[in-house]
């Protein structure tokens, strides 16, 4: 018994199903010793979940009025954001990760988007909230939240890749999950303006070629944009998947900058200022810049490569229903781009297998692909390869090691390996 | 539509400009009247900074090192510092100005910025003791990393190999080998069901 919300006793049978479905599995395996197996398992009783009157099909349910917002059902209380204590000295300058081992199709949940701040998430109320234009402009301006609403808007499904997603893999396998290798991201529907529309209101000088974003929280996060990316698809968004964004989103407002590493997404954005140089602020110099074996480092180092990950079977999601029908599941995203093909190999690379797009294939957005098979129960090598529209190859990690060497830190969008072992767990791997 | 004025907002004041103004660019652009010496920075340092980045920027736990690992960047375990790494000396200004102490960020005057600047510099041997650091001489101290970074290339180093169309079939010649494991290093943190994380 569990109580809920409104404090009344509310039954439920979560034990009894799990034993009724392990004991389904393990009966299941015994039977089918072959490639395809039968599709009945022996059912010797029946099963009292059909033959018994059920609560739920005799007393009432809750009322409309219970969950003025509501959230997700108890059973699904482990689909959550997950941090890492020992990768960072303090959480205010931190990150979690997303779930995407538990999730489905490509639209993540608001309270689900992983979170990466620099000074902690801040309370920035709309009345509050200003918005400056400065520098080479002809007006500098300050736009209220209000003005913001007044503007045309956009809606446009993009994924948000952290720079440092799967950064603690570039050594080796660290981290056993695909929360925690691939759960810097998030892809949701932005509700904004556009920058251009913004900028125009001010007056871009012609020497104007930088933008720089900046914002209203304790780290003051600065990012220099180069005018003509700022121009072509930079939003300023103030809706996520319909609602505000949350307040660890940015909440009123933050900069969208599609397929472009998540740092220059600015959030709770306060001020843009254009000017003719980049600025080499800290987040483009000490961070955010990636070092190659010889010791130089890359700079500006925007877009986001194609990159996948197969999220289930994945260490915490192994397989629990025994040989046969599996369905393999995961996403591909390409920040120069849409995603045209996922490739998957269960053989650790020999053979490869054209994976099933499903849902929306939208530029600089996320794609859910399948690959449904049969297992026969021995152990796989699972990988998934992502190709772009534009003909960019996912490559292995040791490709990108040849280019960059092991201390980058960032970009790393190597193809990720899960071993599954004759019992269906699964394990994060690397291979010859 | 693009281009269409729409007549929104309203134009900001020099104050407040200058109030969310702030950034430093390479070229010593937007560098305020000031300076500090090594020896106030010192001082200032220690009351104000050494609490999480060690009494000689050494770092204390896992909090950022300022001081130290010059020369180290192409090791296998690089020590990337203010000193061994950061290309401009007004990225420091500008950061120290807009994001520190951690947790009181702009609590600080020019005169203090340019002192602990001045002692950070110290500390990784780029200034003599006696240096005292002002907007005037700014542009005079030498970074030993200035040169180290190059604009992104991946365009024209990976991608020609990267755009090549992938093999589908026997791609390998010998069966592949698991050679390394995750489960090893066991630093993943517990599912929530298992009750070791609250």
């Amino acid at each position: 018994m569990t109580e809920s919300p409104d404090g009344r006793a509310k039954p439920h049978s979560t034990d009894r199903r799990r034993f009724l479905t392990r004991s389904l599995a393990t009966g299941g395996a015994l039977a089918t010793a072959g490639l395809v197996p039968a599709r009945a398992i022996s059912q010797t009783a029946p099963d009292p979940l059909i033959t018994e009157v059920q609560p739920w099909a005799q007393y009432l349910g809750d009322g409309v009025d219970v969950y003025p917002y509501g959230m997700p059902i108890e059973f699904e209380s482990d689909v959550i954001r997950r941090n890492v204590p020992w990768l960072t000295a303090e959480t205010a300058s931190s990150i979690n990760f997303t779930p995407i081992h538990q999730l489905d199709g490509i639209i993540t949940p608001n309270g689900l988007c992983f979170e990466r701040h620099h000074a902690g998430s801040i309370e920035l109320a709309k009345e509050d909230y200003r918005l400056m234009i400065n520098g080479l402009v002809d007006q500098p301006l300050v736009f209220t939240y209000a003005d913001l609403e007044r503007f045309p808007r956009e809606n446009r499904i993009y994924f948000l890749e952290c720079a440092a997603n799967s950064g603690m893999e570039w050594a080796g396998p660290q981290l056993n999950g695909a929360q925690f290798t691939h759960g810097m991201i998030h892809n949701v529907m932005y509700t904004g303006v556009m920058v251009k529309d913004l900028l125009a209101e001010a007056g871009v000088k012609t020497e104007g070629k930088w933008l720089l974003a900046e914002g209203a929280d304790a780290s003051a996060m600065t990012r220099s944009v180069p005018m003509d990316k700022a121009l072509e698809d930079c939003m300023v968004a103030f809706k996520m998947n319909g609602e505000a964004l949350r307040k660890e989103q940015g909440y009123p407002a933050r900069l969208v900058v599609p397929g472009w590493e998540g740092n220059m997404w600015v959030k709770w954005l306060r001020r843009l200022e254009v000017g003719d140089q980049p600025w080499e602020q800290r987040e483009e110099t000490s961070k955010y810049t990636d070092t190659l074996e010889d010791g130089r480092s890359r700079k500006w180092t925007w877009v986001m490569d194609a990159k996948s990950v197969i999220t289930s079977p994945s260490p915490q999601m192994p397989i629990r229903h025994g040989k046969g029908r599996l369905v393999i599941t995961g996403v591909a995203w390409s920040g120069r781009g849409t995603v045209s093909e996922v490739h998957v190999t269960t053989d650790g690379g020999v053979n490869w297998h054209q994976a099933r797009l499903s849902g929306p294939s939208l530029d600089k957005s996320m794609h859910r692909f399948y690959y449904e098979m049969d297992w026969d129960g021995r152990p796989m090598l699972l990988q998934s390869r992502a190709v772009d529209s534009t003909g960019y190859v996912q490559p292995t990690k040791d490709v990108l090691r040849k280019f960059r060497g092991l201390n980058s830190i960032y970009h790393n969008n190597g193809i990720q390996t899960w071993a599954i072992s004759a019992d269906g767990e699964a394990e994060n791997v690397e291979i010859s | 539509g693009a281009g269409k004025v729409l007549h929104l907002g309203r134009a900001a004041l020099p104050e407040e400009v200058a109030a969310w103004d702030i950034d430093v660019r390479p070229d010593g652009t937007g560098l305020p009247e000031g300076q500090g010496s090594v020896e106030d920075g010192e001082v200032l340092f220690s009351d104000t900074c050494a609490s999480c980045h060690g009494e000689f920027g050494e770092g204390v736990d896992r909090w950022p090192t300022l001081a130290g690992g010059i020369g180290t960047l192409a090791d296998q375990d690089p020590d990337k510092t203010l000193g061994s790494y950061w290309p401009y000396l007004s990225t420091a200004y500008d950061y120290i100005h807009r994001a520190m102490p951690f947790g009181d960020a702009q609590s600080l005057e020019p005169d203090e910025i340019y002192a602990m600047l001045a002692y950070i510099l110290n500390m990784n041997d780029i200034v003599d003791d006696d240096f005292v650091l002002s907007r005037e001489n700014f542009l005079t101290v030498e970074m030993p990393n200035a040169d180290g970074f190059f604009r992104d290339d991946r365009d024209e180093v990976e991608l020609p190999e990267l755009t090549q169309a992938p093999c589908m079939e026997s791609c390998k010649d010998t069966a592949p080998e698991i050679t390394r494991h995750a489960s090893i290093l066991d630093v993943t943190p517990d599912t929530p069901d298992d009750g070791a994380e609250s």
